[in-house]
């Protein structure tokens, strides 16, 4: 094992502070114009997700049929970013999308525990990709994070990241094992130096998942990284969205914390298996003014 | 640490923060539907709305729309005569005649009133002094709930409080209260005063009396003995009268340095009690070992809430210099996102100066900031037209020597500037005619207590800001005042210190 462990500088993180910042945040009342504006942001930033041990052909194709039509009685609505799924299921998918413009990822390196040998994990994502996967999901080895080896750390990031080739790599930290959000900050550094293209908070398998103070600390090391470099990296939180008060919210603090710019499904993305719909009835909500029942919205 | 020298020049990557592009917030504002205001307001004395005797009036309008929202009775000399009557009375023949117990469900009925009525007090507080909705609904009113809930668990226990040293009451207290927090400040001076047994005359400030009365109605529909709380409204005047009858036993006064010394020499030789919480300077001092963006934080509450209007304002930033330039760089990042404009709105976050005065004041300081050489920055967040605005303004390269780093200006600007060395830091944080508050940003534990410890003020904060509990005793050294309110403290000064057992 690697003990030379290099020094990942990376800033004090004062947490009682971070849930006060996050608690202001979410004081912001957004209505009417804004709220739908943000309703259909968020649709089109959503990953759609199935990551089940029992996931099957079908399952995926169904999924699929929902990221091309959300609800066929709002026609106009935009497609979500892409539909993410296990690696022996990115050749489905992506049959299903052709010419859609939605991205298939794949989640990849031994998701979501991450303990299988380097080797396996790069083969793993080359399979991915040779698939058609746009873009890849990984997991860092949150055991070696924790016993204090960064350099191993950086380094599977990079050989991931080799291996993707064209396609995207989004680094999932998995925060709910990392204990701090000072190794959330830490973590977020190493990824985006080592060459992530977006940063993650979560597996969706552990909870918490995406709190709102963890997505806050990973927006300010994002922040930071450009101020510093100019280079934009993307954040996907994922794991515990679920309402589209919740979604809002994110959108209110990426606002605030890195301004329009990431305002953009090239940015910011949900990971997310039911916040679609929520997001819909809110549409629909708005325009008729009327609560529908969830039975009216596909699954 | 971030390296800051790579992000200058002309291509320095920029956020785009400001309040104008792209996604914005559509406007939230607060009904006022259920909030009934008279157009017309009396003093409040011995249990009844009243007249002035002279039957003068003054207005008092909205700040953020400088139209007038009701009149309200001028209390004279003869008013202010009848309401400290009526204060003796009650307190000769009811208050402290009657069961501590009692007293105390009185002083709790006070407070569950002001909860349920919550959000009419804090429509009410933004209508009239011009602060955010925000802040009135999530601080002022329930923090001054939370006074009066505080002090009525004492008011029976008023010999264990003092163990040993008897508990009596000192009679009638006159107290003057100013714009900044009014129903707040009101909780503060008439909680412990009744809970402790006393009897009061509130004077209120005259651009904001309109929760003090609201307040009055509460304390009448919740059947507190009359006599007990008076409250006489106008300006100066009145509350000279109040804080020179010869039988107001206590005075308790916050507001100005300058009217604090006045009353001082007043005072002089008269053998009344008093507690004067007066002006502040606080520096907030952030060190290189900071959690930096939790600091930037931490620095725009300490200065920016309540439109500066707070006493305890950390209006002077004490930054070392080796992360000066990052910290400045996000601060003012972070000053673009504020929204400035209708207190009403769910979403301001700095709202009207409290009146046209006010206004002056501050901008006659932005002149002589400019004038002495610091370098101002203010945000480009758009304001409206009618009403006191001020964009959130920093003074940087500002020195100690500067009037902007001296003296109070009590509106939304931050004199900055930097240090080398812990010792250098520190000094400079004292050296002030003040010593109300200060703020300590460091994430080394032990170094936050040391350098709070050597900071000459009554209130430190470490790694936070403006934050205020009932139970936590609040005033200044130097020129910021004297005695202490709320906590132990506080009713300490509405009880006879010299009482036997």
């Amino acid at each position: 094992m690697s003990t030379t462990g290099t020094r990942v500088e990376s800033p004090p993180i004062d947490a009682v502070g971070v849930e006060e910042r996050v608690a202001r945040l979410c004081s912001r009342s957004i209505k009417k114009d804004a709220k739908l504006q943000a309703l259909h942001l968020t649709l089109s930033m959503i990953d759609l997700t199935t990551l089940e041990g029992a996931d099957s052909e079908g399952k995926v194709r169904q999924l699929c049929a929902k990221a091309l039509q959300l609800h066929a009685a709002l026609p106009e609505l935009p497609h979500v970013a892409a539909v993410c799924v296990y690696p022996a299921l990115v050749g489905v998918a992506k049959r299903a999308l052709e010419g859609s413009g939605i991205n298939v990822a794949s989640v990849a390196t031994s998701f979501p525990a991450g303990q299988a040998p380097i080797e396996i994990k790069l083969l793993e994502v080359r399979k991915a990709v040779e698939a058609g996967a746009d873009e890849v999901d990984m997991v860092i080895s949150r055991g070696r994070f924790l016993a204090g080896d960064f350099a191993y750390t950086a380094d599977e990031i990079a050989s991931v990241k080799e291996a993707c080739g064209d396609a995207h790599l989004k680094v999932i930290l998995e925060t709910g094992e990392l204990g701090t959000l000072d190794a959330v900050r830490r973590a977020s550094d190493l990824a985006m130096r080592s060459g992530a293209d977006f940063i993650k908070t979560s597996t969706g398998k552990i909870k918490p998942a995406a709190t709102m103070p963890v997505v806050l600390v990973m927006l300010e090391a994002i922040r930071d990284h450009y101020l510093r470099t100019g280079e934009k990296i993307g954040m996907k939180p994922a794991g515990g969205i679920s309402t589209a008060k919740d979604a809002i919210r994110h959108l209110v603090m990426v606002r605030e914390t890195l301004g329009q710019d990431w305002l953009d499904p090239d940015l910011y993305r949900f990971g997310a298996s039911s916040l679609a719909n929520d997001v819909l009835r809110q549409i629909v909500k708005q325009r008729s003014g009327i609560y529908q029942s969830f039975d009216d919205f596909s699954l | 640490m971030t390296d800051s020298t790579e992000s200058t020049g002309p291509t320095a990557p920029k956020l785009r923060l400001g309040n104008g592009d792209g996604w914005g917030y559509a406007p939230a504002p607060e009904s006022t539907d259920h909030v009934e205001l008279r157009d017309r307001y009396g003093l409040f004395i011995d249990g009844e709305f009243t007249e002035a005797a002279d039957g003068r009036t003054f207005e008092t309008a909205n700040p953020a729309t400088e139209e007038k929202i009701a009149e309200v009775a001028l209390a004279s000399d003869v008013d202010v005569d009848r309401a400290v009557a009526a204060a003796r009375r009650a307190y000769d023949e009811v208050w402290s005649q009657l069961a501590p117990r009692e007293r105390g469900k009185y002083v709790y009925r006070i407070a569950r009133v002001l909860q349920e009525r919550g959000r009419e007090l804090a429509i009410t507080e933004s209508l009239d002094g011009g602060k955010p909705i925000r802040e009135s609904r999530d601080v002022d009113i329930p923090l001054a709930a939370a006074h009066f809930f505080y002090y009525a668990g004492w008011a029976d226990k008023l010999d264990y409080a003092f163990p040993g040293r008897g508990a009596r009451a000192l009679g009638v207290a006159g107290q003057v209260i100013p714009w900044n927090f009014p129903l707040l400040m009101a909780a503060w001076k008439i909680a412990p005063a009744i809970a402790a047994g006393n009897t009061v005359v509130l004077k209120p400030a005259e651009t904001t009396p309109l929760t003090a009365l609201k307040l009055a109605e509460i304390i009448r529909e919740a059947g507190i003995p009359p006599g007990v709380v008076n409250i006489v409204t106008g300006a100066g005047e009145t509350g000279a009268a109040v804080v020179q009858h010869p039988d107001v036993d206590k005075v308790a006064f916050t507001g100005s340095t300058e009217v604090g010394k006045l009353i001082r020499r007043t005072l002089a030789g008269s053998g009344k009690h008093y507690t004067l919480e007066l002006g502040g300077k606080a520096a907030n001092l952030v060190f290189e070992d900071a959690a930096v963006d939790q600091a930037v934080e931490g620095i725009v509450n300490g200065i920016f809430f309540n439109q500066g209007h707070v006493c305890c304002a950390g209006s002077r930033l004490l930054v070392q210099e080796s992360v000066a330039d990052e910290v400045i760089s996000k601060l003012k990042d972070r000053m673009e996102t504020l929204i400035v404009g209708d207190p009403l709105d769910k979403n301001t976050d700095i709202g009207a100066i409290n009146s046209r005065a006010q206004l002056d004041r501050i901008e006659e300081y932005l002149e002589i900031g400019e004038a002495e050489g610091a370098e101002p920055f203010q945000t480009s967040c758009p304001v409206p037209e009618r009403g006191y605005w001020c964009r959130p303004t920093l003074f940087l390269q500002a020195s100690q020597s500067h009037r902007v780093v001296q003296e109070e200006i009590f509106g939304p600007v931050l004199a900055v500037q930097t240090f080398r060395t812990v010792d250098e830091g520190i000094a400079m944080a004292n050296n002030t005619p003040y010593g109300l508050s200060g703020g300590v940003w460091s994430d080394k534990g032990a170094k936050a207590f040391r350098v709070t410890s050597r900071i000459r003020a009554g209130v430190l904060w470490a790694n936070t800001y403006n934050k205020f509990d009932p139970t936590a005793p609040f005033g200044g050294y130097k020129e910021s005042g004297i005695g202490r309110e709320g906590g132990l403290a506080g009713l300490h000064a509405y009880l006879q210190p010299e009482a036997a057992a």
